[in-house]
């Protein structure tokens, strides 16, 4: 069998793979929706069209997602342009304080959220004792709440695209329009801005899914308000499966229509030109005042922005039962840590995440280095294809891909290559290996393509067969994107709430799940320790992911 | 079929562009060729078929008499030089010439000994634990060469080996690579668009031009005798001029040139153009200047360039025709009306073409 045969089989074997794991799901839920127990009928699709609350949350998805994109951009973009184009004390530390917002998972975020804003929230009993209310200054619920955290986590998203994207741009493009007389504002809306596009856009569109899909903020804060993504939980868990497969696929639509309009503004690739230049060097301000006054703001807005992690801290400290009507907690020990340790109850959970997180990073990995290598490398036929189905998972929102695995995965079927595998502990990592797929294998692909094909030709010249180039050359000059595509989905899944939700079983449970039971039990302390395990961890493995990353 | 390498009839198409259009070469043991041709004409095409990077629609490759057309390239036995070298760039020196050698199962003291002496031959002896990045680009073509060459290939190829490097820097370079490869006497081919490096590396030079040879020879085979107007503009400098043919008597043609009427001898070995419209070919130094005459072509010169100890000056007839010749550099100057007549040793520097090609 000779190299490119074997390299057109495990295509094959991929991509059978893939369909199996993420077309088949999505297909067989759309069945569903459209299958009553008397056979084909549209009663399902008739009943959700019929009710003005199924309307309602599609509604509520779609405009709080795209007012989502408009606050974290409004926060994101000034951000960038500030910490990219002007030097003032302390701006190294504070460009990399404000992309912090990215370690904490969606509902340690919201979490620390509630301890901040919430009815009994330091903020909001500072507020009202200094006005002097007799009850909480507001409510942490409904679409502002919602909006809130969105804001809050994804204005990150706006700062780093935009941020690496000026540091690219190249100053001499700059110099070429002042030299023909262009303004700064010319040459700001002719020059800057359009190559700018790209990253602006890939970030409102990265904003736009991730508020579609999100569950934590809503499930947690929505109150009255409704979202499709809660939607879909709170009619499966009524029993209503036909209808919540309609929801299901209602969102899907949803989230595809909004990926083909956005992808469709989005300018076309950067320009190549650009790349090769210095770029633009920061002003270093000078004016004392106006050096101390941006010093200043800048100060506080970090603070503003660590608020949550350090509230979460300082939660974590305090023993369950110990603080009631005091504005700050009277006591702090480390009991809340120890329990988590030491505990086997407690310490089950963190456990669970840690080998799923791992399993399912490794699978990713795996399947994304493989595809990427018969894809990029192999040029086999049906490349295009793979990388599609590799990225499909990204487009469908968290809460449909759990149903559609929960749906598919409970029938006993072998011929139609559905096992039962809700319940065991299989689920949870195929769940999210699926959903790590599309951020591991962009990363991977990306890496491949950015290694010169005559590097393996190389190796290949000087006698290496295929195992021999892939240890020896590939992988090695690979691991920046391994480790970053690693990382990125190990984080995810470390911290999934989505996924977990509908799948879990008591003997898997994750962290995120015994963050919420510790809640609902008010045993506030405990689910603050876990929310500073999963802060750390995921910053831990971000900054190794970025320092082994740049070190390579 | 009787050289070491041979490439046989060999076609490559890409959807339907034809790459490479029957190529055939032989190359003796130990002999260097050269491809030379304008970008895209297919050099760089043959050169991968070669190494085995692509596989020939139609065609065959042979070395010592083995055909290796269907070969793997981990198999063959070739060694390369790429363009941009390809150095592994998380590997140091050392590794990477060692890289080929442990393919091999080359292993312990000899393979410290054989990348010892690699190295040692491109003059970069104790260079094995730099790093890759740390090295001129000069540096590091040589140890692309001492990778290439430590696993002792059966064939060498380059890919416009010199490329990559300052004018200054590329003489010597070449020079040393020249005479590196004729002590080992690798059977070596190599690829480059630049006249001169083929010239001076190649034992012989093929001429590409869309996929097909044009003509194989020695340096001094394909200037003095080009085969065809192609080859003849593409090596060395030259001017054309439209004639008409009058007369032909042995090599010696009388023809009809602007207004002016020449014997020209032509070089052997070649088919003459029949009596008609021509096209000849002129190198600049077989051409002389003088004043004004019954019988010369009599143009302006519109422009000077000084070269040192001899000045190109481009004259124009008085139809508008451009074309070069040398002369002392104050031999002419600008807006001067000259006569232009066959220099007298022109011989090898003239040259008819039947006015069919380009």
């Amino acid at each position: 069998m000779t190299g490119s045969t074997r390299a057109q089989l495990t295509a094959g074997g991929l991509l059978l793979l893939l369909v199996w794991l993420v077309v088949y799901p999505i297909v067989l839920v759309l069945l569903q929706g459209l299958h009553g127990p008397e056979g084909w009928s549209l009663r399902f699709v008739r009943l959700f069209l019929e009710r003005p609350t199924e309307w309602q949350a599609l509604w509520g998805s779609l405009w709080i997602s795209l007012a989502s994109v408009v606050l974290a951009a409004a926060l994101g973009l000034p951000l960038a342009w500030l910490f990219a184009r002007y030097d003032f004390p302390g701006a190294r530390v504070l460009g990399a304080v404000v992309a912090l917002p990215a370690v904490l998972p969606p509902l340690v975020g919201v979490l620390a959220f509630l301890f901040l804003y919430g009815e009994t929230g330091f903020v909001s009993l500072a507020v009202q004792w200094m006005l002097g209310l007799s009850d909480a200054p507001w409510r942490l619920e409904g679409a502002g709440a919602v909006l809130l955290v969105h804001a809050y986590s994804m204005y990150v998203y706006f700062y780093l695209f935009v941020r690496a994207a000026l540091a690219s741009l190249d100053s001499s493009l700059l110099e070429a329009a002042a030299s023909l007389g262009a303004g700064r504002w010319r040459s700001f809306r002719r020059i800057v801005l359009p190559q700018l596009y790209p990253a602006i856009g890939g970030a409102a569109l990265l904003t736009f899914m991730t508020s579609l899909g999100s569950f934590s903020a809503p499930y947690i804060f929505g109150g009255g308000f409704r979202v499709m993504t809660t939607q879909i939980v709170a009619t499966r868990l009524n029993g209503d499966n036909e209808l919540a497969m309609v929801e299901t696929i209602s969102l899907t639509l949803l989230a595809l229509a909004a990926l083909a309009v956005l992808r469709g503004t989005h300018a076309p690739d950067a320009p190549a030109a650009g790349r090769k230049g210095t770029a633009p060097a920061r002003v270093v301000v000078t004016n004392r005042g106006v050096r101390l006054g941006l010093a200043a703001l800048a100060w506080s807005l970090a603070g503003l922005l660590l608020l949550p992690h350090l509230t979460l801290l300082l939660v974590s400290f305090v023993p369950a039962g110990t603080w009631t009507i005091e504005p700050t907690p009277p006591v702090y020990t480390l009991r809340n840590y120890v329990t988590l340790l030491q505990d086997p109850v407690r310490a089950r959970p963190l456990a669970n995440s840690l080998w799923l997180a791992t399993a399912a990073t490794l699978a990713a990995v795996t399947v994304a280095l493989a595809a990427g290598i018969v894809s990029v490398r192999r040029r086999v036929w049906g490349g295009r294809v793979l990388e599609s189905l590799l990225g499909l998972p990204w487009a469908v929102p968290g809460t449909v891909f759990a149903i559609a695995i929960a749906a598919t995965f409970s029938v006993d079927a072998p011929w139609a290559g559905r096992f039962i595998l809700v319940g065991t502990i299989w689920i949870l990592p195929l769940a999210y290996l699926v959903r790590n797929l599309p951020i591991t294998s962009r990363a991977i692909l990306a890496g491949l393509r950015g290694l010169d094909p005559s590097l393996d030709e190389a190796a290949a010249s000087l006698g290496a067969g295929h195992w021999r180039t892939l240890r020896r050359v590939t992988l090695p000059l690979l691991r920046p994107a391994l480790l970053a595509g690693a990382s990125l989905a190990f984080v995810t899944a470390f911290g999934d709430f989505v996924t977990s939700i509908m799948l879990y079983t008591y003997d898997t449970r994750p962290v995120s799940l015994e963050i919420l039971s510790s809640l609902r039990q008010s045993d506030v302390g405990v689910a603050a320790a876990y929310g500073v395990v999963l802060m750390l961890v995921s910053s831990v493995v971000f900054a190794v992911g970025a320092e082994r990353g740049s070190a390579g | 079929m009787t050289g070491f390498l041979e490439l046989d009839n060999l076609v490559k198409r890409f959807d339907s562009v034809l790459a490479v259009d029957a190529v055939s070469l032989s190359l003796e043991r130990g002999e260097m060729l050269a491809l030379l041709g304008p970008s895209g004409s297919g050099k760089t095409t043959t050169l991968r078929l070669l190494a085995g990077f692509e596989s020939p629609d139609s065609g065959r490759v042979i070395v010592d008499g083995d055909d290796v057309t269907r070969v793997e390239p981990v198999a063959r036995r070739f060694g390369m030089v790429f363009q941009h070298y390809a150095l592994f760039p998380h590997l140091d020196v050392g590794q990477n010439v060692a890289f080929g050698l442990e393919s091999a199962g080359v292993r312990g003291e000899e393979l410290r000994g054989r990348v010892a002496r690699a190295l040692q031959l491109v003059d970069l002896a104790g260079f094995e634990r730099r790093r890759v990045g740390q090295l001129s680009g000069g540096q590091q073509q040589r140890v692309a060469l001492a990778r290439a060459l430590a696993p002792e290939p059966r064939v060498l190829l380059l890919d416009e080996p010199l490329s990559n490097l300052d004018p200054t820097l590329r003489e010597r370079t070449r020079r040393e690579t020249r005479d590196l490869i004729r002590r080992l006497g690798i059977t070596t081919l190599l690829v480059t668009h630049e006249q001169d490096e083929a010239f001076d590396l190649g034992d012989r030079v093929a001429v590409l031009r869309r996929g097909r040879l044009e003509q194989v020879g020695t340096p001094d085979e394909l200037y003095g005798a080009p085969a065809n107007l192609f080859v003849g503009g593409f090596v060395g400098r030259s001017s054309t001029l439209d004639v008409t043919v009058l007369e032909l008597s042995g090599r010696l043609a009388r023809i009809a040139v602007h207004g002016a009427e020449w014997t020209v001898d032509t070089p052997p070995g070649r088919a003459l153009p029949l009596p008609g419209d021509a096209v000849m070919l002129v190198r600049p130094e077989s051409l002389r200047m003088l004043a004004p005459e019954p019988g010369a072509i009599s143009a302006v010169v519109v422009a000077r360039r000084f070269v040192g100890p001899h000045a190109l000056f481009t004259l124009k007839t008085e139809s508008g025709r451009t074309f070069e010749t040398v002369g002392l550099p104050d031999a002419a100057h600008i807006g001067e009306m000259v006569g232009v007549l066959p220099g007298r040793r022109a011989e090898g520097g003239i040259h008819l073409f039947q006015g069919d090609r380009p």
